[in-house]
């Protein structure tokens, strides 16, 4: 990876007084390629998660071929658009050890933490998501962002820690007045005057620490946790004013649209598919804009109530009371909850995938990383459990390719994410989880 | 009476630790014996601000329009022992979350300081507003921080506030902008934004150590009104008022006396009652055409009020808020219950003769114990036991064998259809505590809603609780009303949620003995023993969270794994079993 290291002082005036400002290190892992702007500015590398519930129909979703040009079963069939641009990950395992099998909880927390759970309210440690955001996530005002499209506030794969959780936004409407409301720098306003207000803000936290240095003392050693917690939020918080005082670099996709209107609560098929498509359409806004360079959407939960207009049983009932139809080989209904996940998955995709940026798209300079919490979820399977990726990194990563897992961890794909962003690892994940070993077949 | 001293440990050995809080609390009361409450104690906690707690605490400092026009910074808190409270015990805050309370605190600074509000937010004027004016900005920092950090500013702490001020005064021009910005840091502080129990030894207990009176005030007001602590109750911690009994009992009559009190029952009821399941509950229309978000929005509101009627209002039995025909009504649930509509909300009463009887026949307990499309028994009665009578239901096991579920085309009600799970002992032993339960509540649908019959098919609405039979809701009503654990199950929920954190099963079983007697003595009523709870030893004195998790290692596991006190034993799902199967399984 070429590094480039580059640091830059803010000198100006303000209100007369003369400022001089450290700023972060900027864009420090770009693309290998050399990929630049029209501007001649080297685009960023971005990551991004997308997740399902309820795994999959084997049967109608694994592809029977390996390698390029895969075929797609009908289960999968909606990714034909996109299919050039993703990867898909068959008969990768969960091992879970000692600990149990936790339906449709122990699916998803070793692949987005990397360790087994031991009780359901167990929640993972540090997701890669965030280790991932500590990495490329420090030269945007976000460090990452999260949305689902549950409705639900509480719907989220992405963790700091077991007690602190990246709650997602859920209504388009307030997702946009956060994104482009009043603190919003439009990259490509062509003036720019740094808000004073600003450096009195990044020196009065100087004072907010001093309050949580007394607090400190007066802790147990847990609750002191919590606030090295918080003492790290106020680093990042800096952060973020230092960047108010810089005039971003352009960005040529940068397009902010009207602000959306607000979706009723509710999980029908086609009200999460509405309001996925909004969040998705906002999060690729702020990606695009450079917000921040580590995304999270969520489609659905581990045990998705999304309904079927016309059936009365939502998803996740389904998938455990639906027949096998004997003809068919899968259940037939379950299934079209499936299919309606791998739609919004290819409307994900190709939404990144149609946003010119430079000479490619944004999605040639991501990596998205996609799981679900089951593979077989009638049965509450979790070996071959499915994964997805899509995007190239910046041309590091082969895409349109089906990987057989041969049975090794599926914490390779999350160890192969961190590893192309950035992140060191010697190794990922727990006790079986553990590895090492990345996907090189992805890898150029 | 005549006080005798119960050594916890004693009683610990009595009681199996790995045993439900139910058996506990009747061990405790088996034992027959008063406690010597001068020794009951409760754990100190530091405790994020919920997102209700932040925008109250907004509201009652700054005015409600400031408050209501901000969207909550604060992070969805992890459920504990049955409470969303008790999850902010533990809850971190992650960066985004901190960004996200800066973008609040600016927001509230500089409404605080526009010119509608600084004519009376602001004590004082500025000489000049274009130039700082330390003496202005100090009375208001002053008297503003000691409200927002409920006790008063350091002398270090104001100096600190008042230089930003005049530094960003100098930075803007603007006095106003430079207070705003100060105000702002205190927002941000952890001093507000973490509830801290701080402890100092007990003058007359050489050992103990009580919460100081500042931090004994945000327990009190908290805990009474999900809200600060206001000038008057601050004034009494000041005065060290709050640490005499005569001065305690004059603060929680005052509380209990304030009209706040009705937010903070409500606020408790809402999570003891997982009404945050509100935020996100919808109703397929297809299916229920009626049923509309302002419909479900007015059912949680219809139980708060009922709850609160009774309760507070009318001071009747906790008991018979689950047999009561009196409630409240709207347009919308008007329409949804049969009933005339009248403009606004209405005192209404079910007949005698009306399925309608108390909070278990409420849209809301019946619609959010429902899938959108569809009622479920299991679902109702598990939300009955671990709500009301504080037990857990266990998570089926993953390696259930589920080809008796599949769909059978003849099964035309939830009774035919959950016949397949009481034919398989290992999903037996589970539904058989939880769906003669939700079944006797299948005359109402999906979105509770009365119906006859299913698909054509009379409903057999006959059912039991833990050995009471009915053959009718109101004969589960009664049986829920006189359920015996129904009252060790508030008053638990009750010290949990006014204490901040989940019960230790070793720690506060004496306590919550006592506890559940007060309330019996009290004839169930909810204001005495809010009166009996906050004067009592364990609310204001307290022990460390380290050491009460160092010395207990099953309540470690409870804290942690977020399990609640009372899980249902294995003996109660064997015995479930053995009834329906006259054998055990292996599987169980």
């Amino acid at each position: 990876m070429r590094t480039f290291n580059r640091r830059r002082f803010l000198r100006g005036t303000l209100n007369g007084g003369m400022v001089s400002v450290g700023l972060p290190l900027l864009n420090l892992f770009l693309s290998d390629n050399g990929s630049a702007m029209a501007n001649g500015l080297p685009i960023p590398q971005r990551f991004g998660t997308w997740s399902w519930g309820l795994g999959m129909s084997e049967s109608i979703f694994v592809p029977k071929n390996t390698g390029a040009n895969f075929d797609l079963p009908e289960e999968i069939a909606a990714l034909a658009p996109v299919q050039e641009h993703i990867n898909l990950y068959t008969n990768f395992h969960v091992f879970r050890d000692d600990a149990p099998n936790l339906c449709h909880h122990s699916g998803w927390v070793v692949l987005r933490s990397g360790t087994a759970p031991y009780t359901s309210e167990n929640r993972p440690g540090e997701t890669i998501d965030v280790s991932i955001a500590r990495q490329i996530g420090n030269a945007t005002r976000f460090k990452s962002l999260s949305a689902t499209a549950t409705g639900d506030v509480r719907d989220s794969f992405s963790y700091e820690g077991g007690n602190s959780v990246n709650q997602p936004e859920w209504s388009p409407l307030r997702f946009y007045n956060r994104l482009f409301g009043d603190d919003f720098q439009h990259p490509n306003a062509k003036t720019f005057a740094p808000d004073p207000s600003v450096l009195v803000r990044k020196s009065a936290l100087s004072a907010v620490r001093e309050d949580a240095r007394k607090l400190e003392k007066s802790l147990g050693a847990e609750d002191r946790q919590r606030l090295d917690q918080y003492f790290t939020g106020l680093r990042d918080l800096e952060n973020r004013f230092d960047l108010q005082l810089t005039k971003p670099d352009p960005r040529e996709a940068c397009v902010v649209a009207a602000a959306p209107s607000d979706l009723p609560a509710g999980l029908d098929a086609d009200l999460v598919s509405k309001r996925h498509r909004m969040l998705t359409d906002l999060m690729l806004m702020a990606v695009a804009c450079d917000q921040t360079r580590v995304f999270n959407m969520f489609y659905a939960s581990a045990f998705s109530a999304t309904t079927r207009p016309g059936y009365d049983k939502p998803h996740h009932t389904a998938t455990h009371e639906e027949a096998v139809d004997d003809a068919l080989g899968y259940q037939p209904n379950t299934s079209w909850y499936t299919r309606r996940a791998m739609e919004e998955w290819a409307y994900y995709v190709g939404a990144l995938a149609n946003c010119k940026e430079g000479d490619g798209t944004l999605l040639d300079n991501a990596l998205i990383y996609a799981n679900t919490d089951q593979s077989f979820a009638k049965v509450h399977g979790i070996d071959g459990i499915p994964m997805f990726s899509a995007g190239s990194a910046g041309g590091r990563v082969k895409t349109g390719l089906h990987i057989d897992g041969g049975g090794s961890p599926g914490c390779r794909l999350g160890y192969t994410a961190q590893k192309l962003m950035g992140v060191e690892l010697e190794s990922w994940g727990t006790k079986s989880n553990t590895t090492s070993s990345d996907i090189g077949e992805i890898l150029i | 009476m005549g006080r005798q001293t119960v050594n916890k440990s004693q009683l610990a050995k009595h009681c199996s630790v790995g045993v439900a809080l139910l058996l506990l609390v009747g061990c405790a009361r088996e034992a027959n014996q008063p406690l010597d409450l001068l020794e009951a104690d409760s754990v100190a906690r530091t405790r994020l601000l919920t997102s209700e707690q932040y925008t109250n605490s907004i509201s009652q400092i700054f005015g409600e329009d400031i408050g209501n026009s901000l969207l909550t910074p604060m992070p969805p808190m992890q459920r504990v022992g049955g409470l969303l409270s008790s999850g902010a015990a533990f809850a971190g805050v992650t960066s985004d979350q901190i960004s996200q309370i800066q973008q609040s605190a600016a927001s509230v600074a500089e409404k605080v300081v526009d010119e509608f509000h600084r004519d009376y937010l602001i004590p004082c004027r500025p000489q000049r507003s274009t130039a700082s004016d330390p003496s202005c900005a100090e009375q208001f920092l002053k008297d503003t921080g000691r409200l927002v950090y409920r006790r008063p500013l350091t002398d270090i702490q104001l100096a600190e506030l008042v230089a930003i001020a005049d530094y960003a005064t100098q930075q803007t021009g603007d006095f106003y902008e430079g207070l705003a910005l100060s105000l702002e840091a205190m927002l941000i502080s952890p001093a507000f934004i973490f509830v801290v129990d701080r402890a100092e030894p007990h003058p007359d207990k050489p050992g103990i150590q009580r919460l100081d009176s500042y931090s004994l005030a945000s327990r009190l007001s908290f805990f009474l009104w999900n809200g600060p602590p206001d000038d008057a109750l601050l004034l009494a911690a000041q005065t060290h008022a709050l640490q005499s009994p005569q001065g305690l009992a004059k603060a929680v009559d005052r509380l209990l006396a304030s009209s706040r009190i009705e937010a903070g029952m409500r606020a408790f009821f809402d999570d003891m009652l997982g009404f945050d399941n509100f935020n996100s509950l919808a109703k397929d229309p297809a299916v229920y055409p009626m049923i509309t978000a302002t419909t479900l929005e007015n059912a949680r509101e219809q139980t708060l009020r009922t709850i609160v009627d009774h309760l507070l209002v009318q001071q009747a039995d906790y008991r018979d808020l689950f047999t009561t025909r009196k409630t409240f009504m709207s347009p919308s649930l008007a329409v949804a219950y049969g009933t005339p509509s009248a403009k606004g909300w209405v005192a209404h009463e079910f007949p005698e003769d009306s399925p309608r009887i108390g909070l278990l026949t409420h849209l809301s307990f019946l619609a959010a114990n429902s899938h959108s499309v569809r009622s479920s028994p299991t679902l109702r009665g598990q939300a009955l036991r671990e709500e009301f009578l504080c037990q857990v239901v266990p998570s089926p096991p993953p390696n259930v064998d589920f080809s008796s579920l599949e769909e059978d085309e003849h099964a035309l009600t939830a009774r035919d259809r959950l016949a397949a799970h009481n034919s398989n002992p290992s999903c037996a032993g589970c539904h058989l505590i939880t769906d003669p339960i939700g079944l006797a509540l299948e005359n109402f649908d999906g979105a509770g809603l009365f119906r006859e019959a299913e698909n054509g098919v009379e409903l057999d609405i006959s059912g039991e609780l833990d050995g009471v039979t009915y053959q009718s809701i109101e004969g589960l009503a009664v049986a829920l009303r006189n359920h015996p654990k129904l009252s060790a199950c508030l008053v638990g929920r009750l010290y949990a949620y006014s204490t901040g954190g989940p019960l230790s099963l070793k720690d506060d079983q004496a306590t919550l003995a006592w506890l559940e007697d007060r309330f019996v003595a009290n004839q169930y009523r909810l204001p005495a023993t809010l009166k009996a709870l906050t004067l009592s030893s364990a609310f204001s004195t307290v022990r460390s969270a380290s050491s009460d998790e160092d010395t207990d290692s099953l309540n470690r596991g409870d804290w942690r794994m977020d399990d609640a006190p009372a899980r249902i034993s294995e003996e109660q799902l064997s015995l479930s079993t053995l009834q329906r199967f006259g054998s055990l399984e292996s599987q169980l």
